[in-house]
Parts: C-alpha cells; structure tokens; sequence
C-alpha cells in the first residue's frame, strides 16, 4: 500500500527525472541535426553558440549555410608548382580550429623521389621531412587531404550515417552522430581522417569564431574530422584557407559546374588524375603538372 | 624577398571579374622616378651602379633600361621600345614570358584570393616574383607533423 509520503516522492522524482530528460533530450537522444525544423536549428545552434562563447569568451557564429545551386566544387593542384613548404597545413589548422597540444592535420604534405612517383604508390612517400629549405633537388612533394570523393568510402561504412555527401560535393561529418568507431579511417584510402583521442585545444587567442555546423566548430572528444573544402568559407563564396595560403600559387579551386572556372580552365587543358583511380572512388581533387 | 618585392613595387589589385583592366596604384618609396632622373644625363653603359645598389639584377642577361624607358623614366619599356606606365606591367613580362602570361590571365599560373564565384584579388607578376632577380628564393618548411610515438608521450 502506497503511503502519502512514498506517493508525493516518487511523482516528484518521476517529473524532475522527465524535466531533465526534456533539458537533455538534444544533448543525450539527439535527433539529427539536418532532420531539425529550421525553428529547432536556430535554438540548437544557438545553444552552440552559448556554449563556445563560454569557453573561448569570444563572440561566436555557428552557421549552417546550405549548399549552393549549381555548384559542385573541385579542387586541382598544381605539382609542378607545389614546393612543400607546408604553409598550406598551419593556414588549414588555424582557419579550421584544429587540435594544438595533440596536432590534428586535415592536410599532409608527402615528399617523394621525382622517379618514384606513380599516382596510386605512395610506399617510398614520407611526410615527415625536414630540411633546412625546400623545395629540395630530385624530391616532388604531394599535399594530400580529403578528397571529397564521388563515392566516398567511408560514407558507405558509417555505422550511424553520421558523414555523407552534400549535394554540391563536399562530405561532412556531423560531429553529433559520430560515435568514434573510426571505420572511416579505415575505409578511406587517403589517410584524409582524423580522430580526437583526447578533448582538443585551442588556445582562445587562436580560435577562429566564423565557423559552420559540419565544419570548423570546436569539435569534442572521440569524432572524427577531416578537410570540408573550408565549407564555412566556400559556401559564402570565398576561397578555402588553403587556397589563399599558398606562396607559390599551386592551388586552384572552383564551380566544376561552371565552364568559366580555374578548375575547368585546367580540366580542359590540362593532363590531370586523381589520386588511385583504380579505387572507383571517382575524387574531386586532381592534380596536374602545368610545366613540363 | 618577398618582402623587398613588396617593398619596391605594391600594386593593390581591386577587380570585379576576370578581366584583365587592372586599375593599380603603384606606391614605391622612389616613385616618379623623373623627380631625380629628370636632369640626369642617360649613361646607357652596362656598369656597377652607384645608386640603387640594393638592387640585384639577376635577371638573365637584361640591363636596367631594357625594362625601364630611357626618354621617360616613369614609365617602362616594351620589348620593342614602347613605352607603358608601370600599370601595364603585365604586358612587359609578357613579350618575353608569353605563355606564362596566358596561363596567368586564365587564372592558372599566380595566385588569386577573394572569392571564387566574384570579387577576386589578382597578384600581379611583381607581387610574388621580385623583377629585378625573379627566381623564387627557397623557403624554410614549416615543421613536420608529430611522429606517433612523440604524440604519444603528450597524452
């Protein structure tokens, strides 16, 4: 038999539990963010907003620009031109927020014998030279990152559909429905992924503020996270960081869609290939040599 | 270098598309040049100058005033003896350099900031290569990534 007191105890703790829930349902039994109304985007990333702006204690914007109508980006890059000096990398790291004290590196840059290069055999690259200058007599050096693929492997192998292919080309990630398992590192037959192993920083000094929903928000730990073609940047219509980064001019990026591009300039008159075409994975990042 | 390229010659290059109208201000500490050459007499004689010695001319076997017009001295020279403003440097490089100047006004060769899909920056020749000895001057790499092992030891 239910006392008076049992009673009013337990109904209390039966609400309190159900208004926690109602506080936590975001955080805890997430719904997907591109299934929100745009009512419940608009509170969830200002939420996100808050809490960046707590943490770093500097005016955040989180936004969540749509793809563009016809457009699909591509990249292309220059090897003849690239020298490996890898301004590239740190432009990437602080436009898109990336870990410090850990170094997270959307982009790695290999060194490889002028003779030894093949498109799809990388065994006699490496990424961690260092000589005093670059570039170096008899090396040719390959920047490699997301290559936001056609059919993205990792896409196919993520157990929560947590990354996938936008419509104007670029895979993203929502950091929200990652659950680190890391099958995309595995899928992905360019190294493009990276995984937070411990809660990243930032310093607050170097936080970039102006970032995009499946982007360059501050990302937590155990997600994964890789090159979005600067989504924050490119959607608004500027060029990604790397792009404006490079001293010698080796990157070019573009509309494929859109016949007066640099990108099509170069698909039109240029020998170009992506990186192991055998793969079917059908990139949108070619590489070409514009001397020689 | 880079950075003495700049210093001599800063063009700012505002454009709306991918013309190549570039309205340019030239801002150079010496310019106009007239205002010192004006009543000096023109010695064609290929020798070791005693003004203007931070220049290094490395520029295959060019003297000052293949490039720079001899009757005019704000202005240059073209190959063939026309003389432009300092605007139209593009089109001095390109008599020689014709088929980089191609792939340059495609968007190819160079740089370009801004936007991809409207108001882009053009870096002209002189912003990146110094005119004077163009050759690109290699550069310290930034740092390597973190071998694993060292990322390790952070955790």
């Amino acid at each position: 038999m239910l006392t008076r007191r049992e009673f009013i105890r337990n109904s209390l703790t039966i609400l309190g539990s159900m208004s926690l829930g109602a506080c936590l349902k975001q955080d805890i039994f997430k719904e997907k963010f591109m299934e929100l109304s745009e009512e419940e985007k608009k509170r969830f990333l200002m939420r996100l907003e808050e809490r960046y702006e707590r943490r770093y204690g500097i005016k955040f914007s989180v936004k969540d620009t749509p793809p563009l109508e016809g457009v699909v980006f591509g990249y292309a890059l220059d090897l003849s031109r690239c020298i490996g000096c890898r301004r590239c990398v740190y432009a990437c790291v602080r436009e898109n927020n990336q870990s410090r004290d850990i170094p997270i590196q959307w982009i790695r840059v290999l060194r490889i014998k002028k003779e030894h290069f093949a498109p799809s055999d990388f065994e006699s690259a490496e990424h961690y030279y260092n000589p005093e200058k670059v570039p170096e007599d008899g090396y040719m050096y390959i920047p490699v990152q997301c290559q936001q693929c056609e059919s993205p492997p990792c896409v196919k192998v993520c157990p929560t559909k947590a990354t996938w292919k936008e419509p104007d080309g670029i895979v993203v990630i929502d950091y929200e429905w990652c659950i680190g398992c890391r099958c995309c590192m595995a899928a992905c037959p360019y190294w493009a992924r990276r995984f937070n192993w411990k809660e990243p920083y930032i310093p607050k000094e170097e936080i970039n503020p102006d970032t995009h929903y499946y982007g360059n928000r501050p990302r937590m730990r155990g997600v994964v996270e890789k090159c979005t073609f600067c989504i924050q940047r490119t959607r608004n219509g500027r060029y990604p960081a790397c792009v404006e980064a490079c001293p010698t001019g080796a990157r070019k990026f573009g509309n494929l869609l859109d016949p007066e591009s640099e990108v099509r300039y170069i698909l039109d008159n240029f020998k170009v290939f992506r990186l192991k075409a055998e793969l079917n994975t059908e990139p949108r990042f070619f590489y070409f040599f514009s001397l020689g | 270098m880079i950075a003495v390229v700049l210093c001599i010659l800063i063009f700012a290059v505002p454009v709306s598309s991918n013309t190549l109208n570039l309205p340019r201000v030239l801002t150079s500490s010496f310019y106009p040049c007239s205002d010192c050459h004006q009543g000096l007499k023109t010695n064609p004689q290929v020798r070791k100058l005693s003004f203007h010695e931070d220049i290094l001319l490395e520029h295959n076997n060019l003297w000052c005033l293949d490039c720079h017009s001899p009757s005019d001295r704000n202005r240059l020279r073209l190959l063939r003896g026309r003389a432009v403003p300092f605007e139209d440097l593009p089109r001095l490089c390109a008599t020689c350099h014709g088929s980089i100047y191609k792939e340059w006004s495609n968007g190819i060769h160079g740089k370009r900031t801004g936007q991809w899909n409207g108001k882009k920056n053009y870096f002209i020749c002189t912003d990146c290569h110094n005119p004077h000895s163009p050759s690109f001057e290699s550069l310290r790499p930034e740092p390597p990534p973190l071998r694993p092992e060292k990322t390790l030891r952070r955790y």
